[in-house]
């Protein structure tokens, strides 16, 4: 049986049978397994890469300063320590700011990885078990660029001036570029506090490398956790970068899900293409039955058909998606960590059962009508078997569809929903393209010859041509959303911001220099900016009860919950703020503990009106009871708290000072003038940031549009399934209409006209569909009018038209060559 | 060769089929009884529409009898399910199809091959390899039915039919296809196999010419046998 169904296989596919089907499951698993390969490559980084991630064996990291009762402990027991101190400043050069990220680290960082250095741009760079010595700085190159430097030129930090004596290529605990909003500057932990850039509750990261023997380390690591201090946070190799995890878990659920749509639409021709290839093993299957084989035999035989053709799919789309995966690594180069492992071949279960799945869901409901062939069929031919019931087909791709899409983001609640969405978006794609499809027939009377036989198709192939419009609309739709809408939302958004809205965040301010920087501002034409006081503090125990990020399984109530709030102290609400539970204190309120809190927040931290939070400010423990929360308009850009209390509280806690506002273009070389002054602020150009975060936008959309031109490619196999499909059709067709004179040129006109017909609808409807999808986005997630793009309907019909009036003649086009009488000697 | 009955390898008792259109019960056979020997080669024939294909298909037990039973040796088909007359035909039947009923997409090779290996009968390329050029096709072992013309076509369904040695051989009008002069070979061919085998050759036809090759001729008229 196994040797037969081998032989069967062979024979099928010389005859042509199953080429569509096994093009579709390459694409599928290719799709699938480029994402599973690229995901694991990362995955398998992070964990090998774990403990030069944190650039040692354990590492407490923490807001303040690490206690010296840790570092102690650390000394009793023997074991190496080192200090890094990280935080965000304006550095400058000449005349020109520029907003940096600073490390100062000490003698033994890094105890695991390396450090790589350069002596200039583009050079060979190597690496180094050195630091950089008192008052020199080593930068990344990067920032030599931004700011016309060369090597050995001075760097204004704070108040020193470095040399740049090196370049900085590597650093073993960075991670990669998604984490880095600014260029690096490496200095030695010895300089820092001559620069004074460290002011009172200013926003640092202060981290104790520890290195040492394992037993002592985790010696170590339980004497640290029994002292439950608050601020200190401790991390070794497996908790490493909790960061990078959430982002390698978010970039898995949004490849996998473009991936999935390939296999979408992959199931499509796999179902297209399993249904001809049973209507033609009709006979096969009756002549079977004929010479004495059982409908088990039968079905078996086919099943072990399309299983070998499954291993042998997956097994090529495993080994494209080991190509494509290249393309996807190439784009997110360094977006995750600097350097990725090797691919192994762990997708391959994944890859495999995509294949497996594929045609089980998709192919073998058409498939199971063979078991049912009369053997009758072989003297009466038009003895069929009833076919598979619609409800099974449609229930077992379903059901494929499910699993494979569980697999990939591992999220029910997300499994419905975009079940949900894809069934409702190709429902209404479905209903305009017979619409339009029903249109055509108005256009029939008016065409000449070709095109009203290329029309004619089209309205004769209702169900085929609905299908076709609706698996290339959806493709063209992704594409156009991805490419222009992407840019529309962004542009857009940023129109809806007012002229003046805050463009510079100035952070870090001291109590005593408030009235310093007020007056700076006014000195200099710029609208005095508002400072606000903030104190940082830690959330300890809501309503009496410890908390602990084990006590959520949300990750952003986790995130919340493990960092420091900003608690600020205010008599009047944010005009931008909208109370919706309780009530805004009174001026008779001053110095009680009471909180306004962020609804948001509250809801995902499990707080409601009334109940008492306490926070740890600076080691006293201080209780507050939630008078009222707020919603807060994130998107103005004004400087909001999640956490805010009556004047009064916070009078003798440490407090530094936040600003956000608006400097016009020729108001931004004000910034190396405050700096100067004083040092220890830091001015953060959103504009900056905004640059970061659409080259972060930029780079995932690349990938994901990348996966999705193999929804593209499988959106095509669906077109020349259906062409198959039609084929024995369309031969018996073209011979008649020569035999009755039609020349060659108007057959091939009827043809084009057909396919560029089908292509522009689904390129029209692709246009709506996406103008219908932004209009959705920026009108209800992100609240602001969407500018309706006249051209998207016009670039998806020329897509549309040119992607598949060039598909459908090139797949069609030997119908063409075949002579007449061969076609109808054959019927 | 399987055993030989006195009471016939091949039976027919009471037998009727009728099927259930618009405008009512449709009788196509009616009390059709007869005994076939083993080796014994029969021709049933009538004119279009007298019912003679559907006797075919239920003495091949292609079809279930609406009444009566169909024995084949002593086995009442009417008392196995479909998957156990499929047996009983993987055992001892074969077929010759008016319209020849080859697999387009398998070579002459191929086609002789497939009920060998259906049956898993050893070394099946051999023995199609041998039956095809006992029937003149050794050169076309590797061509497509498109390639072969009607007679090589035909030649190649009686190849594939002998392949597997059944005990009974059914056609449907296996000349019906084939000019008179093809015909006749294929006639001779198929005499000649069924007398080196033994087999008992049941064949619907209204070609005279061959029916009185046979030693026992049916002839069917609305769906009554009214001669033997």
């Amino acid at each position: 049986m196994i040797a037969f169904s081998w032989r069967m296989l062979w024979r099928d596919w010389r005859g042509g049978e199953l080429r569509i089907l096994a093009v579709a499951l390459i694409i599928a698993v290719t799709a699938v397994s480029a994402v599973g390969f690229f995901i694991d490559r990362v995955d398998r980084g992070i964990q090998q890469q774990a403990a030069e991630l944190i650039a040692a064996g354990l590492v407490v990291t923490s807001a303040k300063p690490v206690s010296s009762d840790t570092v102690d402990d650390a000394k009793a027991l023997g074991l190496q320590t080192a200090n890094i101190v990280q935080f965000r400043s304006v550095a400058i050069a000449g005349e020109k700011p520029q907003l940096v990220e600073v490390k100062a680290v000490s003698t033994g960082y890094p105890f695991r990885g390396e450090m790589h250095i350069a002596d200039a741009p583009f050079s060979q760079d190597r690496v180094t078990q050195e630091l950089p010595a008192s008052q020199e700085t080593w930068v990344e190159p990067r920032l030599l660029q931004m700011l016309g430097l060369e090597m050995g030129d001075q760097l204004q930090l704070g108040a020193i001036s470095f040399t740049i004596s090196q370049l900085l290529t590597y650093e073993p605990d960075r991670g990669g570029d998604m984490f880095s909003v600014a260029p690096r500057v490496l200095i030695n932990h010895d300089d820092l506090a001559a620069t004074r850039l460290i002011g009172q509750g200013a926003l640092v990261n202060y981290r104790l490398l520890v290195e040492g023997e394992q037993v002592v380390l985790d010696q170590f690591r339980k004497q640290v956790k029994s002292r439950k201090l608050i601020d200190e946070k401790i991390l070794g190799v497996t908790e490493a970068r909790p960061e990078l995890r959430v982002a390698l878990e978010r970039a898995q659920q949004f490849l996998g899900l473009a991936s999935i749509i390939s296999v979408l639409l992959a199931g499509v021709a796999v179902a297209t293409a399993a249904r001809r290839f049973a209507s033609r093993h009709f006979d096969s299957a009756a002549i079977y039955r004929c010479f004495g084989a059982t409908q088990n035999k039968i079905i078996l035989t086919f099943s072990l058909e399309m299983l070998w053709l499954a291993l042998i799919a997956s097994t090529a789309g495993l080994a494209f998606g080991l190509l494509a995966q290249m393309g996807i690594s190439q784009i997110l180069d360094k977006l995750f960590l600097a350097h990725l492992p090797a691919p192994t071949l762990q997708p391959v279960i994944m890859a495999y059962a995509t294949g497996f799945i594929l045609l089980l869901g998709f192919a073998m409901p058409p498939l199971l009508a063979l078991r049912q062939v009369p053997p009758l069929r072989v003297l009466r031919h038009d003895q069929v078997p009833v076919t598979t019931r619609g409800w099974l087909i449609y229930s077992a791709v379903f059901l494929s569809m499910g699993c494979l899409l569980y697999w990939q983001v591992d999220d029910l609640k997300m499994v419905a929903s975009v079940m949900g969405g894809m069934l409702l978006t190709i429902s209404i794609l479905s209903l305009a393209a017979y619409a339009l499809v029903r249109l055509l027939a108005l256009l029939r009377q008016r065409v000449g010859v070709a095109w009203r036989f290329g029309l004619a198709n089209i309205a004769r192939r209702q169900s085929g041509s609905v299908m076709q419009i609706v698996a290339f609309g959806l493709g063209i739709m992704v594409l156009l959303l991805l490419s222009t809408v992407r840019n529309d939302l962004l542009d857009g958004w940023q129109q809806s911001l007012p002229e003046d809205a805050p463009n510079h965040f100035i952070i870090n301010v001291q109590s005593d220099q408030v009235a310093g920087i007020q007056k700076f501002f006014l000195d200099h034409g710029v609208k005095q900016p508002v400072l606000h006081a903030m104190v940082r503090a830690r959330l300890t125990h809501i309503n009496g009860r410890r908390v602990s990020s084990d006590d959520y399984t949300s990750d952003r109530a986790k995130h919340m919950i493990t960092r420091e709030f900003n608690l600020s102290p205010a008599s009047k609400m944010q005009v931008d703020n909208v109370i919706v539970a309780g009530s805004w204190w009174q001026a008779s309120d001053h110095g009680k503990p009471l909180m306004s809190l962020e609804a948001k927040l509250a809801a995902n931290l499990g707080i409601k009106l009334n109940d008492n939070v306490s926070f740890d400010i600076n080691g006293r423990v201080r209780e507050l009871n939630i008078s009222n929360l707020r919603e807060v308009d994130w998107q103005t850009f004004n400087i909001n708290f999640f956490t805010v209390v009556p004047p009064g509280v916070l009078d003798n806690d440490p407090t530094s000072w936040v600003s956000s506002m608006y400097l016009k273009p020729e108001q931004k070389s004000l910034i190396a003038p405050l700096v100067k002054d004083f040092p220890n602020v830091t001015v953060i150009d959103v504009e900056i940031i905004m640059n970061r975060v659409r080259n972060i936008m930029d780079r995932v959309t690349q990938a994901v549009e990348f996966i999705f031109l193999f929804s593209l490619l499988a959106g095509l196999a669906v077109l020349f399934a259906a062409i198959q499909a039609s084929q024995d059709e369309r031969r018996y067709e073209s011979a008649v209409l020569r035999t009755l004179g039609a020349r060659r040129s108007i057959l091939l006109r009827g043809l084009f006209a057909e396919f560029i017909t089908l292509g522009a609808l689904a390129g029209l409807l692709a246009g709506f569909a996406a103008t219908a999808l932004a209009w959705v986005l920026a009108e209800y997630i992100f609240h602001f009018p969407y500018q309706f793009n006249p051209l998207l309907g016009l670039a998806g019909i020329v897509t549309g038209a040119l992607l598949v009036g060039t598909a459908g003649v090139l797949g069609t086009r030997n119908v063409l060559s075949q002579p007449p009488v061969e076609t109808l000697r054959q019927g | 060769m399987g055993s030989q009955q006195s009471a016939g390898f091949v039976q027919a008792i009471q037998l009727g089929k009728q099927v259930t259109t618009s405008e009512g019960q449709l009788v196509i056979l009616d009390d059709i009884n007869f005994s076939i020997a083993a080796g014994t080669s029969v021709a049933i024939l009538g004119a279009s529409g007298s019912g003679k294909t559907t006797l075919l298909g239920l003495l091949a037990g292609l079809d279930i009898a609406s009444t009566g039973h169909v024995i084949i040796n002593d086995i009442d088909l009417g008392e196995l399910d479909e998957d156990g007359r499929a047996l009983l035909r993987a055992g001892s039947v074969g077929f010759v199809f008016q319209n020849f009923q080859l697999l387009s997409g398998l070579t002459a090779l191929e086609n002789v091959m497939l009920p060998l290996e259906l049956a898993t009968a050893d070394k099946p390329k051999e023995t199609a390899k041998d039956i095809l050029s006992r029937v003149g096709l050794a050169e076309r072992l590797h061509h497509y039915p498109a390639q072969l013309s009607g007679g090589e076509q035909q030649r190649c369904a009686i190849a594939r039919a002998f392949a597997a040695r059944p005990q009974v051989l059914f056609a449907d009008e296996p000349t019906g296809n084939l000019d008179p002069v093809t015909g006749k070979r294929i006639i001779d061919l198929l005499f000649k196999l069924n007398r080196e085998q033994g087999t008992t050759l049941i064949m619907a036809t209204h070609d005279e010419a061959l029916a009185e090759n046979c030693e026992i001729r049916l002839q069917l008229q609305a769906g009554k046998l009214v001669n033997i």
